[in-house]
């Protein structure tokens, strides 16, 4: 395998991994307090949520391309923490966006499929509303785990987002989705191809990881 | 008031939206006593049972314990509502060990030796050789005395049971029965039971209340409450007659 497949196959590590691990700080307390909480407003939020989780990805790309530019919001503010376009930064952001409301779409649906008087229950025996909500979480977790097989579905083979605001430039911000659209329109389908298989075998096992864990959840 | 009791309600109301469901002028709960809360389905027996348990606040009025008052808008510090909690008539189990769900509301409290606590309380409800299987695949009447254990272990001042042994076979009924009457005479815990069952009220408790329509209509102690009621929707729903 040459070096410059196994470095885009560490940024696509890199990036998605990334995205999936902030989505899911944010997706499943956000999920949980859907879940849990009832407060006006929360109808919108949750109208919200849906429409965020059908959001076309590259609509979602123009969206960071346009506040990350240097003419956009962000872009002019030149705070060290806020990612410049074409860098990974900016294809982290963009695949956040994309994952988040799943996490927390389908975190908000498995809390919400915990039976409500399990929390009356175990406010009932001492729990503080955290500790409440800590348990709904983990009665819900085979949900929970089903919340992040699909967001990390969404940004794996995502490409149209990544592609705007990362620019596919070689050795920086290159990942095997926009490797996959660059050799196929170069003709070298025979890398188009190992690199898709590559993609579809990482997707396989991640989601196998996830399954056994889930199995785990369901026979413990 | 009663220097001896648990709680003390004074103008006690409680409405879900428009509709009151609950109002209770003047009531008091004795501190080690048994006593049964009686009445049809919808007299307002089980919002009571939650207002005690301090888990909704009232919409008027107040309830005392351990001298602070729970009223519309105060939470009840959790040091005092760790010292009262609820089985409830659904046992409502965490998806985890029977030895888990009884230690579980020890380690809320951040308690570490849970082990011989645990023993203790699933040898009281005969499950000790259960403690290593899934809480959820136990039988009705296991899993309610797996409840039972999962409170007892925390030593409460108030033991609140909602309707505990409603669909329980005989076996566990009295198996139930018999817990409840020892750790309140053992512990002096004070235990208030939610039942329709008159019977059990008759065998259990001190004294009883009779709730009709979220209105207390007579409490009293028990040979008074079932040999002469003070009030005659009292004697019907003694007789069981249909009371409104």
């Amino acid at each position: 395998m040459s070096s410059d497949l196994v470095e885009i196959i560490l940024l696509t590590f890199k990036v998605s991994g990334t995205a999936l691990l902030l989505s899911t700080l944010i997706g499943v307390p956000l999920g949980a307090v859907m879940g849990l909480k009832r407060f006006i407003g929360r109808r919108w939020v949750v109208v919200l949520l849906y429409t965020g989780m059908g959001f076309p990805p590259v609509v979602v790309g123009l969206f960071v391309y346009l506040l990350l530019s240097r003419a956009g919001p962000l872009g002019e503010l030149n705070w060290p923490f806020i990612p410049e376009l074409f860098t990974p930064g900016a294809m982290i952001v963009a695949q956040t966006i994309i994952a988040f409301p799943l996490v927390a779409g389908f975190t908000m649906a498995a809390v919400m499929g915990v039976d409500p008087q399990l929390q009356q229950q175990v406010i009932s025996l001492g729990a503080t509303q955290r500790q409440a909500a800590t348990t709904v979480l983990w009665e819900a977790r085979i949900g929970v785990i089903v919340a992040i097989v699909a967001g990390f579905g969404s940004i794996i083979s995502e490409v149209g987002a990544v592609m705007l605001v990362g620019g596919n430039i070689e050795g920086r911000t290159r990942v095997m989705t926009t490797a996959i659209v660059l050799e196929t329109r170069k003709g070298n389908f025979d890398l188009a191809l190992t690199l898709g298989v590559l993609l579809l075998g990482i997707t396989f096992l991640v989601n196998l990881a996830m399954l056994r864990l889930q199995g785990r959840s369901m026979n413990e | 008031m009663s220097e001896q009791a648990a709680y003390y309600i004074r103008e006690l109301s409680k409405a879900y939206e428009a509709r009151e469901v609950l109002a209770i002028d003047e009531m008091e709960v004795q501190q080690g006593e048994i006593l049964a809360l009686v009445g049809p389905s919808g007299s307002g027996k089980s919002t009571l049972l939650r207002l005690l348990n301090f888990l909704e606040a009232p919409t008027q009025g107040w309830i005392e314990y351990a001298g602070v008052r729970f009223e519309a808008g105060k939470d009840m510090p959790l040091e005092l509502r760790r010292r009262v909690t609820t089985v409830f008539q659904h046992p409502m189990l965490l998806d985890r060990s029977v030895w888990d769900n009884v230690t579980y509301s020890l380690q809320l409290r951040g308690q570490r030796d849970t082990q011989g606590p645990a023993q203790t309380a699933l040898e009281l409800v005969g499950l000790a050789n259960l403690a290593q299987q899934n809480a959820r695949s136990l039988s009705g009447g296991e899993a309610q005395r797996v409840a039972l254990a999962r409170a007892m272990i925390l030593r409460p001042d108030v033991l609140l049971m909602d309707e505990p042994t409603a669909n329980l076979d005989p076996y566990n009924v009295g198996l139930i029965e018999k817990i409840i009457h020892q750790v309140n005479r053992e512990h002096q815990t004070t235990v208030v039971l939610v039942t329709h069952n008159v019977f059990q009220a008759r065998r259990l408790a001190d004294r009883v209340a009779f709730l009709l329509a979220g209105k207390l209509v007579e409490v009293a102690d028990v040979e008074d409450f079932f040999d002469s009621p003070a009030d005659v929707r009292t004697r019907a729903f003694v007789n069981g007659e249909m009371v409104y």
